[in-house]
Protein backbone atom coordinates (compact mmCIF):
# COMPACT_ATOMS: atom_id res chain seq x y z
CA UNK A 1 0.00 0.00 0.00
CA UNK A 2 1.64 3.84 -0.78
CA UNK A 3 1.65 6.68 1.02
CA UNK A 4 -0.69 7.70 -1.82
CA UNK A 5 -3.27 4.87 -1.28
CA UNK A 6 -3.61 6.33 2.89
CA UNK A 7 -4.19 9.80 1.46
CA UNK A 8 -6.89 8.74 -0.73
CA UNK A 9 -8.36 6.92 2.46
CA UNK A 10 -7.78 9.70 4.43
CA UNK A 11 -9.75 12.48 2.08
CA UNK A 12 -12.58 9.41 1.62
CA UNK A 13 -12.89 9.67 5.49
CA UNK A 14 -12.03 13.15 5.84
CA UNK A 15 -9.21 13.06 7.90
CA UNK A 16 -6.40 15.33 7.91
CA UNK A 17 -3.08 13.19 8.15
CA UNK A 18 0.32 14.76 9.04
CA UNK A 19 3.01 13.35 7.20
CA UNK A 20 4.51 10.75 10.10
CA UNK A 21 0.93 9.94 10.16
CA UNK A 22 0.85 9.09 6.89
CA UNK A 23 4.42 6.97 7.09
CA UNK A 24 3.19 5.25 9.76
CA UNK A 25 -0.40 3.84 8.43
CA UNK A 26 1.37 3.00 5.19
CA UNK A 27 3.42 0.41 7.07
CA UNK A 28 1.16 -1.20 9.84
CA UNK A 29 -2.14 -1.14 7.69
CA UNK A 30 -0.42 -3.35 5.14
CA UNK A 31 0.42 -5.65 8.46
CA UNK A 32 -3.41 -5.76 9.41
CA UNK A 33 -4.27 -6.52 5.95
CA UNK A 34 -1.72 -9.27 6.23
CA UNK A 35 -2.97 -10.65 8.92
CA UNK A 36 -7.01 -10.92 8.15
CA UNK A 37 -6.21 -12.63 5.04
CA UNK A 38 -6.19 -16.01 6.45
CA UNK A 39 -9.75 -15.30 6.27
CA UNK A 40 -9.75 -16.30 2.58
CA UNK A 41 -8.62 -19.84 3.37
CA UNK A 42 -11.78 -20.61 5.07
CA UNK A 43 -14.11 -22.25 2.88
CA UNK A 44 -17.79 -20.79 3.10
CA UNK A 45 -20.97 -22.40 1.42
CA UNK A 46 -24.70 -22.53 2.40
CA UNK A 47 -24.40 -22.26 5.63
CA UNK A 48 -21.67 -19.44 5.89
CA UNK A 49 -23.89 -17.36 3.65
CA UNK A 50 -25.42 -14.10 4.92
CA UNK A 51 -28.96 -14.54 4.08
CA UNK A 52 -28.37 -17.87 6.33
CA UNK A 53 -28.30 -15.61 9.35
CA UNK A 54 -30.81 -15.30 12.10
CA UNK A 55 -30.45 -11.21 11.75
CA UNK A 56 -33.34 -9.40 10.65
CA UNK A 57 -34.12 -6.14 10.20
CA UNK A 58 -36.86 -4.69 13.15
CA UNK A 59 -39.37 -1.76 12.46
CA UNK A 60 -41.66 0.33 13.77
CA UNK A 61 -44.35 2.60 13.44
CA UNK A 62 -43.16 5.85 12.78
CA UNK A 63 -45.78 7.64 15.34
CA UNK A 64 -46.48 8.88 18.86
CA UNK A 65 -43.36 12.29 18.23
CA UNK A 66 -42.75 14.04 21.27
CA UNK A 67 -43.69 17.30 21.51
CA UNK A 68 -41.83 19.43 19.19
CA UNK A 69 -39.49 22.44 19.87
CA UNK A 70 -39.00 19.88 23.40
CA UNK A 71 -35.49 19.18 22.70
CA UNK A 72 -34.24 21.90 20.79
CA UNK A 73 -32.46 24.38 23.19
CA UNK A 74 -30.15 21.10 24.92
CA UNK A 75 -29.17 19.71 21.59
CA UNK A 76 -28.37 22.86 19.73
CA UNK A 77 -26.18 24.55 22.96
CA UNK A 78 -24.02 21.56 21.93
CA UNK A 79 -23.30 22.63 18.59
CA UNK A 80 -19.73 24.51 17.92
CA UNK A 81 -21.60 27.16 16.40
CA UNK A 82 -25.26 28.24 15.70
CA UNK A 83 -27.34 31.10 14.81
CA UNK A 84 -31.13 32.30 14.57
CA UNK A 85 -32.17 28.60 16.27
CA UNK A 86 -30.12 26.73 13.17
CA UNK A 87 -26.39 25.09 13.33
CA UNK A 88 -24.50 26.98 11.50
CA UNK A 89 -21.86 25.52 8.71
CA UNK A 90 -19.74 27.21 6.07
CA UNK A 91 -21.57 27.52 2.53
CA UNK A 92 -21.21 24.67 0.16
CA UNK A 93 -21.42 26.04 -2.89
CA UNK A 94 -19.35 28.80 -4.47
CA UNK A 95 -20.53 31.59 -5.88
CA UNK B 1 -13.78 3.24 59.04
CA UNK B 2 -15.78 0.99 56.85
CA UNK B 3 -13.53 -2.03 55.03
CA UNK B 4 -14.54 -1.04 51.44
CA UNK B 5 -12.34 -4.35 49.99
CA UNK B 6 -14.99 -6.27 52.14
CA UNK B 7 -18.20 -4.56 50.88
CA UNK B 8 -20.81 -5.95 48.18
CA UNK B 9 -24.12 -4.56 47.40
CA UNK B 10 -26.14 -7.10 49.93
CA UNK B 11 -23.98 -6.63 52.67
CA UNK B 12 -23.89 -2.69 52.08
CA UNK B 13 -27.50 -2.71 51.67
CA UNK B 14 -28.24 -4.54 55.30
CA UNK B 15 -25.45 -1.99 56.80
CA UNK B 16 -27.64 1.12 55.72
CA UNK B 17 -30.74 -0.66 56.50
CA UNK B 18 -29.17 -1.38 60.02
CA UNK B 19 -27.76 1.98 59.96
CA UNK B 20 -24.18 0.90 60.69
CA UNK B 21 -23.28 3.67 58.57
CA UNK B 22 -25.32 6.20 55.98
CA UNK B 23 -25.24 6.57 52.84
CA UNK B 24 -22.82 9.94 53.05
CA UNK B 25 -20.40 8.27 55.38
CA UNK B 26 -20.03 5.34 52.43
CA UNK B 27 -19.37 7.99 50.08
CA UNK B 28 -17.11 9.94 52.10
CA UNK B 29 -14.73 6.71 52.15
CA UNK B 30 -14.76 6.58 48.32
CA UNK B 31 -14.42 10.26 48.15
CA UNK B 32 -11.39 10.01 50.46
CA UNK B 33 -9.75 6.72 48.50
CA UNK B 34 -10.06 8.41 45.19
CA UNK B 35 -8.37 11.49 46.69
CA UNK B 36 -5.65 9.24 47.94
CA UNK B 37 -5.18 7.14 44.99
CA UNK B 38 -6.24 8.42 41.58
CA UNK B 39 -4.63 11.53 41.00
CA UNK B 40 -2.05 11.81 43.81
CA UNK B 41 0.01 9.24 45.65
CA UNK B 42 -0.33 5.81 43.18
CA UNK B 43 -1.62 7.93 40.35
CA UNK B 44 -3.99 5.67 39.08
CA UNK B 45 -6.28 7.90 36.53
CA UNK B 46 -8.96 5.78 36.19
CA UNK B 47 -11.56 8.84 36.80
CA UNK B 48 -11.93 11.58 34.16
CA UNK B 49 -14.27 13.32 36.63
CA UNK B 50 -15.84 13.00 40.19
CA UNK B 51 -19.17 14.63 40.37
CA UNK B 52 -19.62 17.58 42.39
CA UNK B 53 -22.98 16.82 43.54
CA UNK B 54 -22.40 13.52 45.79
CA UNK B 55 -23.39 14.77 48.72
CA UNK B 56 -26.66 15.61 47.52
CA UNK B 57 -27.33 12.01 45.99
CA UNK B 58 -26.52 10.63 49.28
CA UNK B 59 -29.03 12.51 50.90
CA UNK B 60 -31.68 11.53 48.21
CA UNK B 61 -30.68 8.06 48.78
CA UNK B 62 -30.54 8.57 52.47
CA UNK B 63 -34.26 9.55 52.48
CA UNK B 64 -35.46 6.11 50.72
CA UNK B 65 -34.10 3.92 53.49
CA UNK B 66 -35.99 6.39 55.83
CA UNK B 67 -39.01 6.14 54.31
CA UNK B 68 -38.73 2.72 53.51
CA UNK B 69 -38.63 3.02 49.87
CA UNK B 70 -34.97 1.38 49.68
CA UNK B 71 -34.10 -1.18 46.84
CA UNK B 72 -30.95 -3.03 46.93
CA UNK B 73 -29.64 -0.25 44.63
CA UNK B 74 -30.16 2.46 46.70
CA UNK B 75 -27.01 4.16 47.76
CA UNK B 76 -24.87 1.97 45.91
CA UNK B 77 -21.72 4.24 44.47
CA UNK B 78 -21.46 3.36 40.92
CA UNK B 79 -19.15 5.07 38.39
CA UNK B 80 -19.55 5.01 34.86
CA UNK B 81 -17.35 4.23 31.69
CA UNK B 82 -16.91 7.79 29.34
CA UNK B 83 -19.16 6.35 26.35
CA UNK B 84 -22.23 5.92 28.98
CA UNK B 85 -24.49 9.53 28.87
CA UNK B 86 -25.85 10.60 31.91
CA UNK B 87 -28.21 13.68 31.37
CA UNK B 88 -26.21 17.10 32.01
CA UNK B 89 -23.12 15.70 32.75
CA UNK B 90 -20.10 15.83 30.73
CA UNK B 91 -19.56 12.14 28.46
CA UNK B 92 -16.35 12.48 26.25
CA UNK B 93 -15.45 9.07 25.20
CA UNK B 94 -12.26 9.85 26.51
CA UNK B 95 -11.49 11.60 23.20
CA UNK B 96 -10.58 15.33 22.67
CA UNK B 97 -13.14 15.76 19.94
CA UNK B 98 -15.99 15.28 22.39
CA UNK B 99 -14.43 17.55 25.09
CA UNK B 100 -16.97 19.43 26.74
CA UNK B 101 -19.62 17.70 25.22
CA UNK B 102 -22.67 17.45 27.96
CA UNK B 103 -25.14 14.46 27.84
CA UNK B 104 -28.91 15.58 26.71
CA UNK B 105 -30.40 12.64 27.64
CA UNK B 106 -29.70 9.62 30.22
CA UNK B 107 -28.72 6.19 28.64
CA UNK B 108 -31.24 3.95 29.51
CA UNK B 109 -29.00 1.72 31.71
CA UNK B 110 -28.35 4.85 33.52
CA UNK B 111 -32.41 5.71 33.63
CA UNK B 112 -32.44 2.12 35.35
CA UNK B 113 -30.03 2.95 37.79
CA UNK B 114 -31.70 5.82 38.97
CA UNK B 115 -34.89 4.70 39.39
CA UNK B 116 -32.84 2.60 42.04
CA UNK B 117 -31.34 5.39 43.45
CA UNK B 118 -27.53 4.81 42.98
CA UNK B 119 -25.22 7.20 43.96
CA UNK B 120 -23.09 8.02 40.43
CA UNK B 121 -19.90 9.16 41.94
CA UNK B 122 -18.01 10.04 38.44
CA UNK B 123 -17.17 8.99 34.75
CA UNK B 124 -14.07 6.83 33.78
CA UNK B 125 -11.18 6.68 31.78
CA UNK B 126 -11.24 4.74 28.79
CA UNK B 127 -9.17 4.42 25.31
CA UNK B 128 -10.80 6.46 22.80
CA UNK B 129 -13.89 5.56 21.81
CA UNK B 130 -13.50 2.48 23.31
CA UNK B 131 -10.88 1.49 20.85
CA UNK B 132 -7.91 -0.29 22.54
CA UNK B 133 -6.87 -2.59 24.82
CA UNK B 134 -4.63 -0.78 27.27
CA UNK B 135 -6.54 2.75 27.94
CA UNK B 136 -3.26 4.05 26.60
CA UNK B 137 -5.21 5.54 23.72
CA UNK B 138 -7.32 7.58 26.22
CA UNK B 139 -6.96 11.50 25.42
CA UNK B 140 -6.07 11.98 28.70
CA UNK B 141 -3.48 9.73 29.58
CA UNK B 142 -3.26 5.90 30.82
CA UNK B 143 -5.05 4.47 33.37
CA UNK B 144 -2.65 2.29 35.61
CA UNK B 145 -3.29 -0.92 36.93
CA UNK B 146 -3.45 -0.93 40.67
CA UNK B 147 -1.39 -4.49 41.05
CA UNK B 148 1.19 -2.34 39.39
CA UNK B 149 0.95 0.81 38.45
CA UNK B 150 4.04 0.36 35.83
CA UNK B 151 1.64 -1.73 33.73
CA UNK B 152 -0.93 -0.95 31.65
CA UNK B 153 -5.22 -1.46 33.83
CA UNK B 154 -6.42 -2.77 30.47
CA UNK B 155 -8.57 -1.72 28.10
CA UNK B 156 -11.14 -0.20 26.73
CA UNK B 157 -13.01 -0.25 30.51
CA UNK B 158 -9.69 0.30 32.18
CA UNK B 159 -10.49 2.81 34.57
CA UNK B 160 -14.17 1.14 35.15
CA UNK B 161 -11.86 -1.94 36.08
CA UNK B 162 -8.79 -0.08 38.04
CA UNK B 163 -12.02 1.79 40.24
CA UNK B 164 -13.51 -1.31 41.57
CA UNK B 165 -9.44 -2.60 42.08
CA UNK B 166 -8.89 0.05 44.15
CA UNK B 167 -11.93 0.41 45.95
CA UNK B 168 -12.35 3.52 44.40
CA UNK B 169 -16.34 2.73 43.31
CA UNK B 170 -17.99 -1.00 44.55
CA UNK B 171 -19.60 -1.78 41.02
CA UNK B 172 -18.53 0.39 37.54
CA UNK B 173 -20.32 -0.15 34.55
CA UNK B 174 -18.49 -0.79 31.05
CA UNK B 175 -18.72 -1.47 27.34
CA UNK B 176 -17.63 -4.43 25.78
CA UNK B 177 -16.29 -5.10 21.95
CA UNK B 178 -14.25 -7.00 21.54
CA UNK B 179 -13.31 -7.89 25.25
CA UNK B 180 -13.44 -4.62 26.24
CA UNK B 181 -15.16 -5.19 29.73
CA UNK B 182 -13.12 -8.99 30.57
CA UNK B 183 -9.59 -7.83 29.75
CA UNK B 184 -9.06 -5.50 31.96
CA UNK B 185 -11.18 -6.93 34.62
CA UNK B 186 -8.55 -10.33 34.41
CA UNK B 187 -6.11 -7.48 34.70
CA UNK B 188 -6.72 -5.78 37.38
CA UNK B 189 -8.14 -9.16 39.10
CA UNK B 190 -12.19 -8.00 39.38
CA UNK B 191 -15.73 -9.83 37.54
CA UNK B 192 -16.24 -8.44 34.60
CA UNK B 193 -19.54 -9.70 32.53
CA UNK B 194 -20.13 -8.79 29.32
CA UNK B 195 -23.57 -9.55 28.51
CA UNK B 196 -25.60 -11.54 25.55
CA UNK B 197 -25.63 -8.90 23.09
CA UNK B 198 -29.11 -7.10 22.70
CA UNK B 199 -29.74 -8.21 26.30
CA UNK B 200 -29.01 -4.83 27.62
CA UNK B 201 -29.79 -1.40 26.29
CA UNK B 202 -27.34 0.39 23.58
CA UNK B 203 -29.11 3.36 23.87
CA UNK B 204 -27.41 6.35 25.26
CA UNK B 205 -24.07 4.09 24.95
CA UNK B 206 -21.54 6.10 22.49
CA UNK B 207 -21.33 3.53 19.60
CA UNK B 208 -17.89 1.62 18.52
CA UNK B 209 -19.26 -1.21 16.39
CA UNK B 210 -23.06 -1.26 16.94
CA UNK B 211 -23.14 -5.41 15.82
CA UNK B 212 -20.89 -6.04 18.32
CA UNK B 213 -21.09 -3.15 21.26
CA UNK B 214 -23.10 -4.22 24.73
CA UNK B 215 -23.10 -2.76 28.28
CA UNK B 216 -22.04 -4.35 31.13
CA UNK B 217 -20.78 -4.86 34.73
CA UNK B 218 -18.11 -4.83 36.60
CA UNK B 219 -17.14 -5.57 40.11
CA UNK B 220 -15.53 -7.78 42.85
CA UNK B 221 -17.87 -10.67 43.02
CA UNK B 222 -19.80 -12.43 40.84
CA UNK B 223 -22.94 -11.93 43.09
CA UNK B 224 -22.47 -8.22 42.34
CA UNK B 225 -22.15 -8.13 38.84
CA UNK B 226 -25.35 -10.13 38.25
CA UNK B 227 -27.42 -8.15 40.45
CA UNK B 228 -26.62 -5.27 38.39
CA UNK B 229 -26.91 -7.12 35.25
CA UNK B 230 -30.97 -7.75 36.45
CA UNK B 231 -31.07 -4.31 36.73
CA UNK B 232 -29.39 -3.12 33.79
CA UNK B 233 -31.43 -5.59 31.41
CA UNK B 234 -34.20 -5.60 29.53
CA UNK B 235 -36.12 -4.72 26.09
CA UNK B 236 -35.70 -1.55 25.17
CA UNK B 237 -37.80 0.87 22.35
CA UNK B 238 -35.11 2.54 22.00
CA UNK B 239 -32.73 -0.32 21.04
CA UNK B 240 -34.18 -2.26 18.15
CA UNK B 241 -31.68 -4.72 18.47
CA UNK B 242 -32.62 -5.66 21.93
CA UNK B 243 -34.52 -9.16 22.69
CA UNK B 244 -37.77 -10.41 24.84
CA UNK B 245 -35.33 -11.84 27.66
CA UNK B 246 -38.17 -14.14 28.65
CA UNK B 247 -36.62 -16.95 25.74
CA UNK B 248 -33.71 -17.16 28.25
CA UNK B 249 -36.06 -18.06 31.28
CA UNK B 250 -34.43 -20.19 33.83
CA UNK B 251 -35.48 -23.93 35.12
CA UNK B 252 -33.78 -26.47 36.21
CA UNK B 253 -33.02 -27.90 32.80
CA UNK B 254 -30.35 -25.09 32.60
CA UNK B 255 -28.37 -26.02 35.32
CA UNK B 256 -24.84 -26.42 34.45
CA UNK B 257 -23.30 -30.15 34.31
CA UNK B 258 -20.31 -29.93 31.49
CA UNK B 259 -17.76 -27.62 30.36
CA UNK B 260 -16.42 -27.40 26.94
CA UNK B 261 -12.86 -26.64 26.37
CA UNK B 262 -11.65 -26.11 22.47
CA UNK B 263 -8.25 -27.80 23.40
CA UNK B 264 -6.91 -27.46 19.63
CA UNK B 265 -7.49 -23.49 20.01
CA UNK B 266 -5.25 -23.82 22.96
CA UNK B 267 -2.47 -25.90 21.73
CA UNK B 268 -2.41 -23.45 18.20
CA UNK B 269 -0.99 -20.04 18.09
CA UNK B 270 -3.05 -18.61 20.46
CA UNK B 271 0.41 -17.21 21.72
CA UNK B 272 -0.51 -17.99 25.43
CA UNK B 273 1.81 -17.45 28.53
CA UNK B 274 2.88 -20.99 29.69
CA UNK B 275 1.65 -19.80 33.44
CA UNK B 276 -1.47 -18.56 32.27
CA UNK B 277 -2.01 -21.39 30.32
CA UNK B 278 -1.22 -23.40 34.15
CA UNK B 279 -3.65 -21.37 35.82
CA UNK B 280 -6.18 -22.36 33.33
CA UNK B 281 -5.51 -26.09 33.64
CA UNK B 282 -5.32 -25.97 37.73
CA UNK B 283 -8.71 -23.75 37.48
CA UNK B 284 -10.30 -26.59 35.72
CA UNK B 285 -8.93 -29.40 37.91
CA UNK B 286 -10.62 -27.49 40.86
CA UNK B 287 -13.54 -27.70 38.93
CA UNK B 288 -13.90 -30.59 38.15
CA UNK B 289 -12.91 -32.51 41.42
CA UNK B 290 -14.42 -29.60 43.84
CA UNK B 291 -17.03 -28.48 41.72
CA UNK B 292 -18.28 -31.78 40.14
CA UNK B 293 -18.40 -30.65 36.89
CA UNK B 294 -17.82 -32.85 33.80
CA UNK B 295 -14.80 -31.15 31.77
CA UNK B 296 -15.29 -32.37 27.92
CA UNK B 297 -12.90 -31.73 24.80
CA UNK B 298 -14.93 -29.92 22.44
CA UNK B 299 -14.31 -28.62 18.43
CA UNK B 300 -14.81 -25.29 17.51
CA UNK B 301 -13.36 -25.49 14.25
CA UNK B 302 -13.29 -21.79 13.14
CA UNK B 303 -12.63 -20.00 16.15
CA UNK B 304 -8.76 -19.43 14.88
CA UNK B 305 -10.12 -16.93 12.74
CA UNK B 306 -12.06 -14.91 14.82
CA UNK B 307 -9.81 -12.11 15.31
CA UNK B 308 -9.21 -12.12 11.75
CA UNK B 309 -12.78 -11.78 11.53
CA UNK B 310 -13.32 -9.06 14.36
CA UNK B 311 -10.35 -7.03 12.49
CA UNK B 312 -12.55 -6.82 9.62
CA UNK B 313 -16.02 -6.22 10.65
CA UNK B 314 -15.06 -3.85 13.53
CA UNK B 315 -13.22 -1.09 11.87
CA UNK B 316 -15.97 -0.99 8.84
CA UNK B 317 -18.43 -0.24 11.72
CA UNK B 318 -16.32 1.92 12.78
CA UNK B 319 -15.40 3.96 10.04
CA UNK B 320 -19.58 4.38 9.60
CA UNK B 321 -20.28 5.54 13.09
CA UNK B 322 -17.14 7.62 13.86
CA UNK B 323 -18.69 9.53 10.81
CA UNK B 324 -20.81 11.63 12.93
CA UNK B 325 -18.21 13.19 14.48
CA UNK B 326 -17.47 16.44 12.31
CA UNK B 327 -17.42 19.64 14.47
CA UNK B 328 -21.32 20.33 12.68
CA UNK B 329 -23.40 18.97 15.22
CA UNK B 330 -21.65 18.57 18.86
CA UNK B 331 -18.10 18.65 20.48
CA UNK B 332 -15.10 20.34 19.22
CA UNK B 333 -14.43 21.76 16.08
CA UNK B 334 -11.01 23.10 14.30
CA UNK B 335 -11.77 25.74 12.00
CA UNK B 336 -10.65 25.41 8.44
CA UNK B 337 -10.85 26.97 4.83
CA UNK B 338 -14.14 25.86 3.80
CA UNK B 339 -16.84 23.12 5.08
CA UNK B 340 -14.54 20.71 3.91
CA UNK B 341 -11.45 21.75 5.59
CA UNK B 342 -13.71 21.93 9.11
CA UNK B 343 -14.61 18.65 8.47
CA UNK B 344 -10.57 17.40 7.66
CA UNK B 345 -8.90 19.64 10.50
CA UNK B 346 -11.51 18.91 12.99
CA UNK B 347 -11.30 14.46 12.46
CA UNK B 348 -7.50 15.13 11.64
CA UNK B 349 -6.72 16.97 14.63
CA UNK B 350 -8.92 15.68 17.36
CA UNK B 351 -9.26 11.90 16.92
CA UNK B 352 -6.48 9.80 17.88
CA UNK B 353 -3.80 7.91 15.82
CA UNK B 354 -5.99 4.44 16.97
CA UNK B 355 -9.43 5.92 16.04
CA UNK B 356 -8.08 7.14 12.52
CA UNK B 357 -6.08 3.96 12.04
CA UNK B 358 -9.66 1.93 12.43
CA UNK B 359 -11.81 4.41 10.20
CA UNK B 360 -8.83 4.31 7.03
CA UNK B 361 -8.95 0.17 7.72
CA UNK B 362 -13.11 0.14 7.50
CA UNK B 363 -12.86 2.39 4.35
CA UNK B 364 -10.54 0.31 2.81
CA UNK B 365 -12.38 -2.85 4.15
CA UNK B 366 -15.68 -1.17 3.07
CA UNK B 367 -14.77 0.04 -0.44
CA UNK B 368 -15.92 -0.65 -3.90
CA UNK B 369 -13.91 -3.79 -5.49
CA UNK B 370 -12.40 -5.08 -1.77
CA UNK B 371 -15.73 -5.75 0.19
CA UNK B 372 -16.10 -8.76 -1.36
CA UNK B 373 -13.04 -10.29 0.13
CA UNK B 374 -12.55 -8.79 3.29
CA UNK B 375 -16.29 -7.46 4.91
CA UNK B 376 -18.36 -10.04 2.79
CA UNK B 377 -16.27 -12.87 3.72
CA UNK B 378 -15.66 -11.86 7.39
CA UNK B 379 -19.79 -12.00 7.64
CA UNK B 380 -19.88 -15.18 6.43
CA UNK B 381 -17.02 -16.62 8.64
CA UNK B 382 -19.01 -15.01 11.82
CA UNK B 383 -22.18 -17.18 10.68
CA UNK B 384 -19.59 -20.31 10.59
CA UNK B 385 -18.74 -18.90 14.54
CA UNK B 386 -21.84 -18.75 15.13
CA UNK B 387 -23.17 -22.42 13.88
CA UNK B 388 -19.64 -24.15 15.44
CA UNK B 389 -20.79 -22.18 19.00
CA UNK B 390 -24.75 -24.13 18.18
CA UNK B 391 -23.30 -27.02 17.69
CA UNK B 392 -21.02 -27.07 20.37
CA UNK B 393 -23.50 -25.92 23.17
CA UNK B 394 -25.45 -29.43 22.46
CA UNK B 395 -22.57 -31.15 23.96
CA UNK B 396 -21.81 -28.80 26.98
CA UNK B 397 -23.66 -26.52 28.97
CA UNK B 398 -20.92 -23.72 29.48
CA UNK B 399 -17.39 -23.24 27.71
CA UNK B 400 -14.30 -22.25 29.54
CA UNK B 401 -11.19 -20.12 28.21
CA UNK B 402 -8.43 -17.70 29.90
CA UNK B 403 -9.40 -14.61 29.28
CA UNK B 404 -6.38 -13.11 27.78
CA UNK B 405 -3.33 -14.67 27.04
CA UNK B 406 -1.10 -12.64 29.49
CA UNK B 407 -1.16 -11.10 32.51
CA UNK B 408 -1.46 -6.79 32.53
CA UNK B 409 1.59 -5.69 29.89
CA UNK B 410 3.95 -2.91 30.91
CA UNK B 411 2.44 0.70 29.83
CA UNK B 412 4.39 1.64 26.44
CA UNK B 413 5.10 -2.67 25.87
CA UNK B 414 2.39 -2.99 22.79
CA UNK B 415 3.67 -0.10 20.42
CA UNK B 416 2.73 -2.26 17.33
CA UNK B 417 -0.77 -2.34 16.86
CA UNK B 418 -1.13 -5.78 15.67
CA UNK B 419 0.53 -6.81 18.79
CA UNK B 420 -1.58 -5.00 20.41
CA UNK B 421 -4.75 -6.60 18.69
CA UNK B 422 -3.33 -10.25 19.69
CA UNK B 423 -4.59 -9.73 22.89
CA UNK B 424 -8.10 -10.01 21.98
CA UNK B 425 -7.90 -13.58 20.82
CA UNK B 426 -9.65 -15.50 23.33
CA UNK B 427 -12.59 -12.69 23.89
CA UNK B 428 -13.85 -11.33 20.70
CA UNK B 429 -15.30 -14.71 19.49
CA UNK B 430 -18.05 -14.22 22.08
CA UNK B 431 -18.76 -10.45 20.38
CA UNK B 432 -18.98 -11.94 16.88
CA UNK B 433 -21.57 -14.83 18.32
CA UNK B 434 -23.31 -12.66 20.68
CA UNK B 435 -22.99 -14.92 23.65
CA UNK B 436 -22.72 -14.06 26.96
CA UNK B 437 -19.02 -14.32 28.50
CA UNK B 438 -18.03 -13.24 32.29
CA UNK B 439 -14.07 -13.26 33.54
CA UNK B 440 -13.79 -14.38 37.00
CA UNK B 441 -10.18 -13.77 39.08
CA UNK B 442 -8.47 -17.11 38.58
CA UNK B 443 -5.27 -16.70 40.82
CA UNK B 444 -1.94 -14.89 40.14
CA UNK B 445 1.37 -15.12 38.47
CA UNK B 446 4.51 -13.39 39.88
CA UNK B 447 6.63 -10.68 37.76
CA UNK B 448 9.22 -8.71 38.27
CA UNK B 449 8.04 -9.50 42.27
CA UNK B 450 4.56 -8.43 41.70
CA UNK B 451 1.62 -10.44 41.75
CA UNK B 452 -0.62 -10.03 38.19
CA UNK B 453 -4.18 -11.09 38.62
CA UNK B 454 -5.11 -14.15 36.22
CA UNK B 455 -9.08 -14.11 34.81
CA UNK B 456 -10.84 -17.09 33.98
CA UNK B 457 -13.53 -16.77 30.90
CA UNK B 458 -16.96 -18.50 30.54
CA UNK B 459 -19.09 -18.22 27.83
CA UNK B 460 -22.34 -19.22 27.76
CA UNK B 461 -25.85 -19.79 25.06
CA UNK B 462 -27.58 -16.92 24.08
CA UNK B 463 -29.38 -15.17 27.17
CA UNK B 464 -27.90 -17.79 29.67
CA UNK B 465 -26.30 -15.39 31.80
CA UNK B 466 -27.47 -17.32 35.18
CA UNK B 467 -25.05 -20.14 33.73
CA UNK B 468 -22.12 -18.16 33.62
CA UNK B 469 -23.54 -16.58 37.39
CA UNK B 470 -23.95 -19.78 38.89
CA UNK B 471 -20.40 -21.63 37.65
CA UNK B 472 -19.03 -17.99 38.14
CA UNK B 473 -20.54 -18.39 42.77
CA UNK B 474 -19.32 -22.07 42.82
CA UNK B 475 -15.89 -21.38 41.16
CA UNK B 476 -15.41 -18.31 43.86
CA UNK B 477 -15.91 -21.26 46.44
CA UNK B 478 -13.29 -23.28 45.51
CA UNK B 479 -10.65 -21.21 43.54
Amino acid sequence: MKKSDIQHLATLSRLSLTDEEIEMYSKDIPKILAFVDQLKSVKTDKEGRIENSSDRNVFREDEEPHESGLHTDAILKQAPKTRDGYVEVKKTLNN
Amino acid sequence: MINLSELTIKKTHEHFKNGDFTVQELVNEYKKVIEEKDKKGQKINAYREVFDDLDQQAKIAQEKFNDGSASLMTGIPIAVKDNILIKGRKSGASSKILENYTATYDATVVEKLKKEGVVFLGRLNMDEFAMGGSTENSAYGVTKNPHDTSRVSGGSSGGSAAAVAMNGALITLGSDTGGSIREPASFCGIVGLKPTYGSVSRSGLIAMASSLDVIGSLAKTTGDAEIVFNVIKGKDPLDSTTVDLNSGADSETDKVKTIGIPRDFLKGDAGIDERVLKNFEESLEKLEKEGSYEIKDIELPNIDKSLAVYYVLMPAEVSSNMARFDGVKYGSKVDGEDLLGDYLNTRGQLLGQEVKRRIILGTYVLSAGYSDEYYNKAWQVRNLLRSDFEKAFKDVDIIALPTVPMPAFKIGEKSDPLQMYLADIFTVTANLTGNPAISIPSGFMTEEGKELPIGLQFIAPHLKEQQLFEVGKKFETIR
